[in-house]
């Protein structure tokens, strides 16, 4: 991106105002569907759902990772893998497991 | 002998980014993992409590949209002032870049607001478990501000210097500096509904 032209800067800053515009409104939606009053597991998912869309809408026009180098787009997809690991790994320590005398 | 560091302007031949980029994405890595133990963490509590506190009824929502909101439009300033350095504008960038360090200031205000109402009402983060994980994720968050807006300001004053001789090398820096702040909205983005709305 950094090699990109003055001419093609100038088109991605409309895209910029575009992608304010979505983030906002979806930040005004995310409070709005939490006076709902959905079940538990259904507000959770769309909170995440909709945390998810504006986290990557900032990722991929914000920080360019539309049309970025394999090698970051690799390296993101480890992480990505590792953090879902970290944040799944830990719940196992509710399953019970029965003890075989 | 020279001691020059070698791809900082150019793309490197054999991963194609600079080195500084290649450097802050894996820095990026590092810190999903940090945010990422403690996200962890407080799934674990929640799941395993028997009951946990509705964030909105605890916290205020108000501040945090608003804050949201900042972080989100300090977002756009920050990518304008990579845009307008990408399009040879200097004193556009330096409008924008101080808007975001301005912004970046206006959130730890308002959060600073937010936590003096906490401790008005004896709420500390001894208070309860889920007090505890809301000032420990959402404290080092605002430590990653206050990094955020130390190295913005260096880039709007003597770092901005650079533009003068090697105006390449300060734009890739500055958006090296965007990817992190970009990052520092992305944790808010999750950080606000999982701590404040659910």
């Amino acid at each position: 991106m950094s090699a990109t032209s003055p001419e093609a800067v100038k088109k991605h800053v409309r895209t910029y105002i575009t992608i304010f515009i979505a983030l906002a409104i979806l930040t005004v939606v995310t409070v709005w569907v939490s006076t709902l009053d959905l079940p538990g597991p259904a507000a959770i998912a769309l909170a995440f759902i909709i945390a998810s869309i504006k986290a990557g809408l900032v990722a991929l026009f914000f920080m360019h990772l539309l049309g970025e180098r394999k090698i970051i787009i690799a390296i993101l997809a480890l992480t990505v893998f590792f953090f879902v690991v970290l944040t799944l790994l830990p719940q196992t320590s509710h399953v019970v497991v029965p003890i075989i005398p | 002998m020279s001691a020059e560091i070698k791809w900082i302007d150019k793309p490197h031949p054999v991963s194609g980014v600079t080195n500084g980029k290649l450097g802050i994405w894996l820095f990026l890595a590092s810190e999903v993992m940090l945010f990422g133990g403690l996200f962890s963490a407080l799934v674990l509590l929640r799941t395993g409590a028997d009951s946990w506190p509705v964030g909105h009824e605890l916290l205020n929502v108000k501040l945090a949209t608003i804050n949201t909101l900042i972080l989100i439009i300090s977002s756009v300033t920050m990518v304008m002032s990579w845009a307008s350095l990408a399009m040879k504008n200097l004193s556009k960038y330096k409008m924008y870049m101080a808007i975001t360090v301005i912004l970046g200031f206006v959130f730890l205000g308002i959060k600073a607001v937010e936590y003096g109402h906490k401790f008005e009402h004896h709420h500390f983060p001894s208070t309860s478990i889920f007090y505890a994980i809301y000032f420990t994720l959402t404290g080092l968050h605002a430590i990653h501000v206050i990094g955020g807006i130390i190295v913005n300001t260096y880039f709007l004053f003597p770092g901005s210097k650079l533009w003068q001789t090697k105006p390449e090398m300060f734009t890739n820096r500055i958006e090296c500096a965007g990817l992190y702040w970009h990052f520092v909205d992305l944790v808010w983005i999750f950080l606000f509904p999982t701590l404040y709305l659910l």
